[in-house]
């Protein structure tokens, strides 16, 4: 066993290992997600936001157009406040957008949808948007219907 | 009183070796120093524990991995969520499966290996001589060995969950029929990279710690016949197998409890 063949085979195995890190880090998890683009940033005031995680997407007409990346209550409004990290060329999106919390699926991960409005002023950094709707709870929607059944 | 004295003779032996090994430990920790002065002390053993190593670390991952892909196949497809099967896959290998069973198969292979090379050192006084000579066989032996085995468990670990994902890949796509694009998509949207991956990452380090100390510790410390060179070996075995479990609960709970 030459010391030349070791030290080939050596740098082999250490390159390889950091190639299977590396392609766990990109192809295996969401490394893409972090960083890159910048972006900016407004907020959205919910009643109720439902099952709403941080770094769930926010799409436009189904498009993925950024994520969420703070949620937190608001004690003096009482409602929950939720940042949303939009990519820096959708930079056309009106003041009066709405912002709405919809679910994937059935039972499936939950995602902020945003609306174009119809003004001419663009939202920018820091901005509250100022139309939302909120998340549908299962259960409330049941309610409603039992009661609505009971009237009849 | 003899059991009592039974007793506390093994009870004090036991304290006696955790105290050995500690001192071993930092002994071996100064000597690493100087080690990085002479990388090719190292690399030669890098060899002989990461290269050689390598060989059953991917054809288990990839069994593993295999496996993961038919179970968790059979497991959801009865909730019509067979397009999860990527994130189970991923999930167990790179929180769990890919350290933990990684360290295994090092204690088995390398590990051993480890302990019989130092123990028959010591057991034909190769140790001692050198110490004649004013080499330290802390720098010289035990170093060395006990770097590689730290350098190469991470890597080895990635490895084995890197190869275990393409054998789930395998299997779910080839054999299984589910959607290719939604295997990689939905490991992709919850396979988180500092969560998940990082933590793998540490969970392997401390395991390649751990496995190498104790492999390496046992084989100095072990009585110079042919015997305790058996003996020890087996020890090496035994102790990584049950000090990887109990650590990887410890470690699971600090990382994952809280989520």
């Amino acid at each position: 066993m030459t010391t030349r063949w070791i030290e080939i085979t050596v740098g082999l195995f250490v390159a390889l290992g950091i190639g299977a890190l590396f392609v766990l880090a990109l192809k295996v998890s969401n490394l893409s997600e972090y960083g890159g683009e910048e972006g900016y940033q407004v907020h959205a005031y919910f009643s109720n936001i439902g099952g709403l995680k941080e770094r769930a997407p926010v799409t436009l007409a189904g498009v993925r157009v950024g994520r969420v990346s703070d949620i937190r209550y608001d004690p003096e409004r009482f409602q929950a406040r939720v940042t949303l990290t939009l990519s820096a060329q959708h930079d056309y999106l009106p003041k009066d957008t709405q912002a709405s919390i919809y679910t994937a699926g059935l039972l499936g991960e939950q995602y902020v949808a945003l609306e174009p409005g119809a003004e001419e002023a663009v939202l920018e950094d820091g901005d509250t948007l100022l139309f939302t709707q909120s998340a549908v709870v299962l259960e409330e929607l049941i309610g409603r219907l039992m009661v609505n059944l009971t009237q009849d | 009183m003899t059991a009592l004295q039974a007793l506390g003779r093994w009870w004090l032996g036991v304290l006696g070796r955790l105290g050995r090994g500690h001192l071993f430990l930092l002994r071996t920790l100064v000597a690493l120093g100087p080690l990085m002065l002479r990388p090719r002390l190292w690399i030669r053993e890098l060899y002989s524990v990461g290269v050689r190593s390598l060989l059953i670390i991917l054809v288990s991952g990839l069994f593993v991995g295999m496996v993961l892909g038919y179970q968790g196949y059979i497991t959801l497809v009865d909730f019509g969520s067979a397009e999860a099967l990527g994130t189970v896959v991923a999930l167990s290998l790179v929180r769990e499966l890919g350290p933990v069973v990684t360290a295994l198969l090092f204690a088995g292979r390398a590990g051993s290996a480890l302990t019989a090379e130092i123990g028959l050192m010591k057991a034909t006084e190769q140790l001692s001589s050198m110490e004649m000579m004013a080499v330290d066989p802390y720098r010289r032996v035990l170093a060395p060995r006990f770097f590689a085995g730290i350098l190469s468990m991470p890597l080895l670990a990635a490895l084995f969950s890197a190869v275990g994902v393409a054998g789930g890949y395998l299997v779910g796509v080839g054999v299984l029929g589910v959607d290719a694009g939604a295997y990689w998509a939905q490991m992709q949207a919850n396979v988180d990279v500092f969560d998940d991956v990082l933590n793998g990452v540490i969970k392997s380090l401390v395991f390649g710690l751990v496995a190498t100390w104790i492999a390496v510790f046992e084989g100095y410390d072990t009585e110079p016949t042919a015997e305790g060179v058996s003996r020890a070996t087996t020890r090496t075995v035994v102790h990584t197998a049950l000090a990887v479990l109990a650590l990887d609960f410890i470690l699971t709970g600090l990382m994952f409890g809280a989520l």
